[in-house]
């Protein structure tokens, strides 16, 4: 089967979309189920909350206990885990092909059986502060969620997906039970299935699983779409270290707005390609990008870069993070960054440049193919943001970027009053032992 | 109802003596290959006589910084020109080091495979370390120790392996200190590359859609007329024992959230007899499900941490057995105190028969997932070959791990663990 082989949606009565796809290079299934439901659903008071309601999926339900749960995927040699990012949910478990119905129960049950007791709830409190706090060990963290509230003021964009400490202090089991009761259900929901089946088998047991599930209502989306920045913002955060840090992002288009994609040929060519990989299948350095090259080996501003765009429902953020040189200064390491964009304003790149790009993509593409569990991950991936058309039409569409799109992308994105530039300043202080 | 199986392969695709080619090359390097014709990729790896046991006291990171600047230009070829040649064609080389070895691995599309090859034998044999390159570099790994100097995690595993490998090579970090990196100088470089870089003992493997006498040629053409009469023997290390008492040091960081925690002792190497009932034994006390029976007490019963496991650490030299927290600084003692207990209970009792069963599932189940891309197979050609375990080793796996007992595994954990003789380093405010 063609990598990239349009796999038609299947939906149950229920609304459940199901996509299924057969691949038999190894003895292994990769089953996930996504919800359209992530932080960009939270309201002020209940930040963090999706990704609470994430965890609490491992709790169990009344037909097993979070115990069962973890230990029968476990016995199998299974992979799982699940994950909550701005626009969605998602649980995936990979496993031998014939332990693979154990997931499909599992997910069934716990679409809407999952149980909210308080003591639970307050133990996974501590641990998802826990977690929060083990980010904000890290300077860039602290960076990045300041970043964020300064790009949206009014787009729940705004907060990150771990949540506000305040929240996670105060959030209740009744919300987040209402949460999930809200969110999780099968027209809410998709499921994605590669690996070694027969389609036709795998179908008929799905159906058997959860088409009696009931439909919910359709869940409220939180509509607050963000206004046009009229300027730039910059900003600084303290804390302690040695080194400075920064992120300098430009608002940019959905990932289903055409204009994404001269935006990938431009993230790559000026800090390098980034794959849709999510398990494996490796990554390929940016050396060469225009920014590496100039502002890491040419003038020695900065000891590394690298460049993000993520694929979201709504436009979002094109990121260069990068860290100071110590010799250097960040009006330095701005001064550059600004001449190589208004190089890529004022001249349309080389179409070797493209070619490259394009050859790159391939390459991520073949390398990320190899694994059951990204083929699995790519089909819903890309449901929660536009379809699974735009994974197969994905190298197509880098292919028909020009120059000329390129350039305008530049033109009309990476421009200074849409842009916030944030910097980690350290303010040493020493450390000691004990 | 009943439970469905959905699989229609029977075939036994596991890497086995009658799929890999081992070869010597013709001046002693060892080949090792399989073929993967579902895959349009290929992968390589390999290892060569050049980590960091090798560094002296006074340039300790002089291994890791050569590692990190063979790709910085060789004879023939700037850093750009290197770059340029990989990145245009989608494919990534990377070299790493650890205690014993320069590692290396890369990857391209099935046809590039000669051009992979072709830069890794360039880069390893003609490097030339410019001066210019060297400084840009010291930078880099000047500003990643200013990294780790902030990082919880990386300081208190630091703390620990300085405490736990008193008087042995192990106890130094392979990157190194700032002093030791800025006293080094690219002779330096070129010496140490000069001396450790060459065919003895090295490895290489390739895993991709070809057939064996293709990319034998390949290898034999790009790396097999390299020699280096001057290679000195790989370098043993000595035994370690337990330490005697437990010993104790909090790091301070200014500023953090969190404090992480790091407790535990000297563990197998990887071909101590007893290794697969530590190994298993591990999964029980810190592994299995979320997190075994560490996770359980500390993380879902206490609630006191995100993360909480154990790991066994083991290669050629003596290893590690340790258990590792994030808490809130307050919590430190707390999950340190239920921590020790399922120490003490590890090493009072037998595991279950249950447990048993539960870890041996887990490890036969989660094998063919290891292997499921060229990269998870190049990695196991080479643990096999590194410990000489047989290349019938991923078919007889099961038999292995069925033949461990609760009796084996609490012999392999009274080997190693001992509740009032630990190491226990902290990081954080």
């Amino acid at each position: 089967m063609s990598l990239l082989e349009t796999i038609p949606s299947i939906f149950l009565e229920n609304g459940l979309e199901i996509k299924l796809k057969e691949i038999h290079s190894a003895p292994l299934i990769s089953s996930w189920v996504w919800y359209r439901v992530g932080s960009r659903d939270e309201i002020p008071g209940k930040h963090g909350i999706s990704h609470w309601v994430e965890h609490m999926q491992f709790k169990g339900t009344e037909k097993i206990s979070s115990d069962e749960m973890e230990k029968s995927v476990a016995r199998s040699g299974g992979a799982w885990n699940a994950f909550t990012y701005l626009d969605w949910t998602t649980y995936f478990e990979t496993m031998p092909a014939g332990k693979i119905d154990l997931a499909l129960e599992l997910e069934a049950d716990r679409m809407v059986n999952t149980t909210y007791d308080e003591k639970e709830v307050e133990s996974e409190r501590t641990v998802i502060i826990s977690e929060r706090q083990g980010r904000e060990n890290s300077p860039g963290f602290w960076l990045s969620e300041a970043l964020h509230n300064a790009a949206f003021r009014i787009h729940p964009y705004s907060h990150d997906v771990i949540g506000d400490q305040v929240d996670l202090e105060s959030i209740q089991k009744n919300d987040l039970h209402r949460h999930y009761k809200t969110y999780y259900s099968p027209n809410n929901a998709v499921m994605t299935i590669a690996g070694d089946f027969d389609k036709d088998k795998m179908l008929k047991r799905i159906t058997d699983l959860y088409q009696d599930i009931p439909a919910g209502d359709d869940p409220p989306r939180v509509n607050r779409p963000e206004n046009p920045q009229r300027g730039e913002h910059r900003l600084t955060v303290e804390g302690p270290g040695e080194t400075v840090l920064g992120n300098v992002a430009y608002h940019t288009p959905s990932a289903s707005e055409p204009d994404f994609f001269p935006l990938l040929i431009l993230d790559s060519i000026l800090s390098g390609p980034q794959g849709l990989n999510l398990f494996g299948g490796g990554g390929i350095t940016n050396k060469t990008s225009r920014l590496y090259k100039r502002m890491v080996e040419d003038t020695e501003v900065v000891i590394d870069i690298h460049g993000g765009l993520p694929a979201t429902i709504d436009p979002y953020l094109y990121s260069l993070n990068f860290i100071l040189h110590p010799n250097s200064t960040t009006d330095d390491a701005l001064k550059i960054l600004d001449e190589e964009i208004q190089r890529l304003q004022d001249t349309p790149p080389q179409a070797d440049e493209l070619k490259r790009a394009v050859k790159q993509t391939q390459a991520l593409f073949a390398y990320g193919g190899e694994s059951i569990t990204n083929q699995a991950f790519w089909m819903g991936f890309s449901e929660m943001f536009a379809n699974y058309e735009w994974v197969t039409n994905y190298l197509d569409n880098i292919a028909a970027v020009t120059p000329d799109d390129v350039q305008r992308v530049a033109q009309g994105y990476l421009q200074p009053k849409n842009r916030i530039v944030g910097i980690y300043h350290p303010h040493k202080k020493g450390n000691n032992n004990q | 109802m009943t439970k469905q199986d959905f699989s229609t392969l029977k075939i036994n695709s596991l890497p086995g003596p009658d799929d890999i080619t081992r070869v010597q090359l013709k001046n002693g390097i060892t080949f090792l290959f399989r073929p993967n014709m579902n895959s349009m990729s290929a992968s390589i790896g390999g290892y060569i006589q050049a980590g960091s046991i090798y560094d002296s006291q006074d340039k300790l990171g002089l291994a890791d910084f050569t590692s990190s600047t063979l790709m910085r230009g060789t004879k023939t070829q700037s850093f750009q020109e290197i770059y340029d040649s990989l990145e245009s064609i989608g494919a990534s080389l990377g070299i790493g080091c650890g205690p014993h070895t320069a590692g290396f691995g890369g990857k391209a599309l099935a046809e590039d495979l000669p051009t992979l090859l072709k830069m890794l034998a360039d880069v390893l044999m003609n490097p030339i370390f410019p001066k210019k390159d060297i400084e840009r570099v010291r930078s880099q790994l000047l500003t990643g120790l200013d990294l780790r100097a902030q990082d919880t995690n990386s300081m208190a595993n630091l703390g620990f392996d300085k405490a736990l490998y008193k008087d042995h090579p192990y106890q130094y970090p392979g990157d190194g200190y700032i002093e030791t990196i800025q006293a080094i100088q690219v002779k330096d470089l070129k010496d140490f590359h000069q001396k450790h870089f060459g065919p003895k003992d090295m490895t290489l493997v390739v895993v991709g859609p070809f057939e064996p006498g293709s990319v034998i040629s390949l290898a034999e053409e790009y790396l097999g007329s390299w020699v280096n009469e001057g290679q000195p023997q790989a370098m043993q290390v000595p035994d370690m024992t337990a330490p005697e008492k437990t010993f104790q040091k909090h790091h301070v960081i200014d500023e953090k959230s969190q404090t992480d925690l790091v407790v535990g002792t000297i563990g197998p190497s990887r071909n101590w007899e007893g290794y697969y009932s530590a190994l298993l034994g591990n999964s029980v006390l810190g592994q299995f499900g979320m997190m075994g029976r560490i996770g359980e007490s500390v993380r879902k019963q206490a609630g006191l941490a995100y993360y909480a496991y154990s790991s066994l650490s083991a290669s050629i030299g003596p290893g590690q057995w340790m258990v590792s927290a994030g808490v809130a600084p307050e919590n430190r003692d707390k999950a340190l105190d239920l921590i020790k207990a399922e120490l003490k209970k590890f090493v009072d009792q037998p595991i279950s028969a249950e447990e048993l069963r539960d870890v041996q599932s887990n490890y036969i189940g989660k094998l063919p997932l290891s292997l499921e891309s060229n990269a998870g197979v190049a990695s196991a050609l080479l643990t096999m070959e590194q410990h000489q375990l047989g290349f019938d080793y991923l078919r007889n796996y099961e038999k292995m791990i069925r033949e461990i007992t609760p009796q084996s595994i609490l012999e392999a954990a009274r080997e190693f663990l001992d509740p009032n003789r630990l190491i226990i380093s902290s990081a954080g405010p």
